[in-house]
């Protein structure tokens, strides 16, 4: 496993022609290590899964986890969960909730997961057309450096240092894309995969709440036949219990939701706008640099 | 043509010249007077004299058919008139006989005569010295503006007039600011017009910009849409610049076409602009006739300075046109980031409103608000990206190909040098066989004839060293004009670039305290 430090020493052994493959490389690396973080986090964070076995093992093994991959039979079985499951979550959530709390959030989640969905794609675009141009800076300083080494008048000083000014602003540039796709795309791709999972709890309280119906149903008729009434009522008592729990935390799941997502977004929304402020900043010192040089030389 | 017209600065343009073609000439002279009658053409440099290198922003033959200035396509043949005409006289002197040069068959079957000295332009006006006195600082007082784009009249007829606006204190124009309305046509006119009196004499005249039929086939039906106003806008600035470089050259200054250009408030129009006229299509065949020519024309250069110029403006087009690919794709990439940027405001807002922890809420707003703002600013940014950056050099490379044009036709001035002492040996071997033959009436006509040849080598000669010595001046000025361009531009583009960081720190600054306050 390579370290970050050796990852970090690579630019000076394999030179100036691979900076820009590693510069690329690190802000991927960047990305995956922030979205680990922050999974390990939650994890650490959740009453229940914190005290989880794996996750200990997880932490503390020292050596290699030989974590099996899914087999193809277990890749088919959640393909068909998926199906059942969106064909079910059509039917089920037709019910209109009693719990005021639960009515809500599940006519917030739905709106709020489409939202979300169309910003993170919407946001995706935006941060490539700022790398495409980025791109394009680096091809302008190429080519004003090809014409700076050949032209013959005095204008092939004037041509290198504005070709060298774009090389240095494509950097600027280019990790400006970079940071918002880390501090905007990223946080809104996180939390459309965090508002439906919010959905998919929603569901599962849905379908318990369905189950509790119908054993309620069916004690209702066991009673009226007397017959298998004991049976019924234990099934009943069951579904009931198991209800109570599901809403008990899913309830508590979706405060810790909202808490969580309230942080995520302050935290990334500052950080996006003193990371733009500083690139901002840092162009705008390149600029001026460039500009009192070739004023001052004409 | 206009009273004030003044002899030209080629002086020499005489009706007389036509005088000297040769009958094998009569054959084309229908054609010959479509081109004497209306000096203009679309593509400026396409009367017969100039090489097709100098055609650059014509359009491609292909695109004969719709023009700017939509007419019946042939009406202009009945403004024909033969060549014996008295009143296409006074138009045919203000033009040097080269522009009856090179009918293209006429070329294969027997070398232009030319009578007229390609000597350098006679100076009449005292305005001349004005000139002169600030060539050394290539300021000269005056100041074009085109403006006011106005749509006149409706449909397939309609057409774009521009107000071209001179300010200027020299004492050739008669006043010290006006202005007079043109539309695009006229400019190709202009163009048409200062090319076939100077390109072949070696001066580097600008070219006119482009023209595009789909983007004047819809500001005429009539799309009040965004890309037909940039359209214009586009072509606006380009004329603006065209006149601007035009007035910069000393020599054309003082041409009186180009001053009627600036002053007179009625210009007759330019008819044969349009591709599909008798005289487009010998156009096209001049064209195709010239690059043929080209590339059989084999010259021994003496002069180390020729060649190692062409090979430097060679290697310039290459670059710029590289540099003006790349500057178009920043262009489209930013206008692309401002629509996307655009879309993901509105997304944040519509993010926003469905938050439901108020100060989130709020903070997404804001969010919306900043990127739209920046959205804004994006697509200034690619305005300038454009109209100083991407115009400049697409500018350059058709001055290059000017340029180009301006070599081209030293070369041909030498060939036509060449030709003239092979035809005089030629000459000389025949009287020396006369004398043998001893056959004195055919002796005579000999020596006549040998005569005839010598005065042609001479003034061959002559001709080929003024084109020689006008580029080098030429190219001397160009450098410096194109070396002050660039530097100017430059640096207001990059200027334009500080005032986009500067915009975008107050934004994100704005918005900075507003995500603090997420509680």
């Amino acid at each position: 496993m390579t370290t970050l430090t050796e990852i970090k020493l690579l630019p000076t052994l394999i030179g100036p022609a691979g900076l820009l493959v590693c510069c690329e490389y690190l802000a991927i690396f960047k990305k995956t290590v922030a979205m680990h973080e922050v999974f390990l986090c939650r994890v650490a964070a959740h009453p229940i899964l914190r005290k989880d076995l794996n996750f200990h093992v997880f932490l503390e093994y020292n050596q290699d986890l030989s974590v099996r991959g899914k087999n193809k039979k277990e890749k088919l079985e959640d393909f068909f969960k998926n199906m059942v499951k969106s064909a079910d979550g059509v039917i089920v959530s037709g019910v209109k909730d009693v719990d005021d709390f639960f009515e809500h959030e599940r006519t917030f989640l739905l709106e709020y997961h489409n939202r979300v969905k169309d910003a993170s794609a919407k946001s995706d675009r935006m941060t490539r057309s700022h790398k495409s141009a980025a791109d394009d800076y680096n091809r302008i300083g190429s080519s004003l450096y090809a014409l700076g080494t050949q032209d013959s008048t005095d204008i092939c000083k004037f041509f290198l240092k504005v070709s060298e000014l774009f090389d240095k602003t494509r950097k600027i540039e280019a990790r400006v894309s970079a940071d918002e796709d880390l501090k905007l795309s990223d946080l809104l791709k996180y939390y459309l995969r965090e508002s439906q999972a919010a959905k998919d709890l929603l569901y599962r309280r849905s379908r318990s709440l369905v189950d509790y119906e119908n054993a309620n149903k069916a004690l209702d008729k066991a009673r009226a036949k007397n017959k298998d009434v004991l049976q019924a009522e234990t099934s009943q008592q069951l579904c009931c219990q198991k209800f109570e729990k599901i809403s008990e935390s899913a309830k508590q799941e979706l405060i810790d939701f909202k808490t969580r997502r309230v942080a995520a977004f302050r935290k990334n929304l500052v950080e996006l706008a003193e990371l733009e402020l500083k690139h901002a900043k840092g162009n705008l010192q390149l600029l001026q640099n460039c500009l009192a040089v070739l004023n001052g030389d004409t | 043509m206009a009273a004030e017209r003044e002899p030209p600065p080629l002086g020499d343009g005489k009706p007389t010249d036509f005088e000297d073609l040769e009958d094998g000439e009569d054959l084309f002279t229908s054609t010959v007077s479509t081109l004497e009658s209306s000096p203009s053409s679309p593509e400026p440099a396409s009367l017969p004299a100039e090489d097709i290198s100098a055609n650059s922003n014509g359009p491609k033959p292909t695109e004969a058919g719709l023009d700017d200035d939509r007419e019946d396509l042939f009406a202009e043949a009945t403004e024909e008139v033969s060549l014996d005409s008295p009143e296409r006289e006074p138009i045919l002197s203000s033009e040097p006989s080269p522009a009856v040069t090179p009918v293209t068959p006429t070329t294969l079957i027997a070398p232009r005569i030319e009578s007229k000295s390609m000597s350098a332009p006679v100076i009449f006006d005292r305005s001349r010295e004005e000139i002169e006195e600030e060539a050394n600082g290539d300021i000269f007082d005056i100041e074009i503006g085109v403006s006011d784009p106005e749509k006149v009249g409706d449909g397939m007829n309609a057409y774009m007039a521009y107000r071209v606006t001179t300010k200027t204190s020299l004492s050739m124009f008669s006043k010290s600011e006006f202005s007079v309305k043109r539309r695009f046509s006229d400019f190709l006119g202009l163009h048409s017009k200062l090319a076939s009196k100077y390109l072949h004499v070696g001066y580097i005249v600008p070219p006119a910009p482009e023209k595009s039929i789909v983007g004047m086939t819809k500001v005429k039906v009539g799309k009040e849409d965004s890309s037909s106003t940039e359209f214009v806008e586009k072509r606006r600035a380009a004329l603006e610049r065209y006149l601007q470089r035009t007035v910069k050259h000393p020599t054309l200054l003082q041409d009186p076409d180009l001053r009627q250009f600036l002053e007179s408030s009625e210009l007759p129009r330019a008819v044969n602009t349009q591709a599909l006229s008798g005289a487009g299509i010998l156009r096209m065949v001049n064209k195709a006739a010239d690059a043929v020519n080209k590339m059989t024309i084999k010259m021994n250069e003496s002069d180390a300075w020729f060649e190692e110029k062409q090979q430097q403006f060679e290697n310039l087009d290459q670059q710029l046109r590289k540099l003006h690919a790349s500057v178009e794709a920043l262009v489209c990439h930013r206008k692309e980031l401002s629509a996307n940027t655009a879309a993901f405001a509105k997304s944040a807002a519509m993010l926003g409103n469905s938050e439901d922890h108020t100060a989130l809420s709020r903070a997404l707003s804001q969010l919306a608000e900043v990127e739209e703002k920046i959205d804004q600013l994006h697509q200034e940014q690619a305005f300038a990206d454009f109209y100083m950056f991407s115009e400049l050099l697409s500018d350059y490379i058709r001055l290059i190909a000017a340029v180009k044009g301006v070599f081209d036709h030293r070369m041909k001035c030498w060939q036509k040098w060449e030709d003239a002492q092979i035809t005089l040996l030629k000459k000389r071997e025949a009287e020396a066989k006369m004398m043998v033959a001893n056959k004195p009436d055919k002796i005579q006509q000999a020596k006549n004839e040998i005569r005839e040849w010598e005065a042609k080598v001479q003034q061959g000669e002559r001709d080929f060293e003024q084109i020689s010595k006008t580029i080098r001046k030429e190219v001397g000025r160009f450098e410096k004009e194109r070396v002050k361009d660039f530097k100017t531009v430059i640096i207001k583009y990059l200027e334009s670039l500080v005032q986009t960081q500067q915009q975008l720190i107050k934004y994100w600054e704005a918005f900075l305290p507003e995500a603090k306050a997420i509680a």
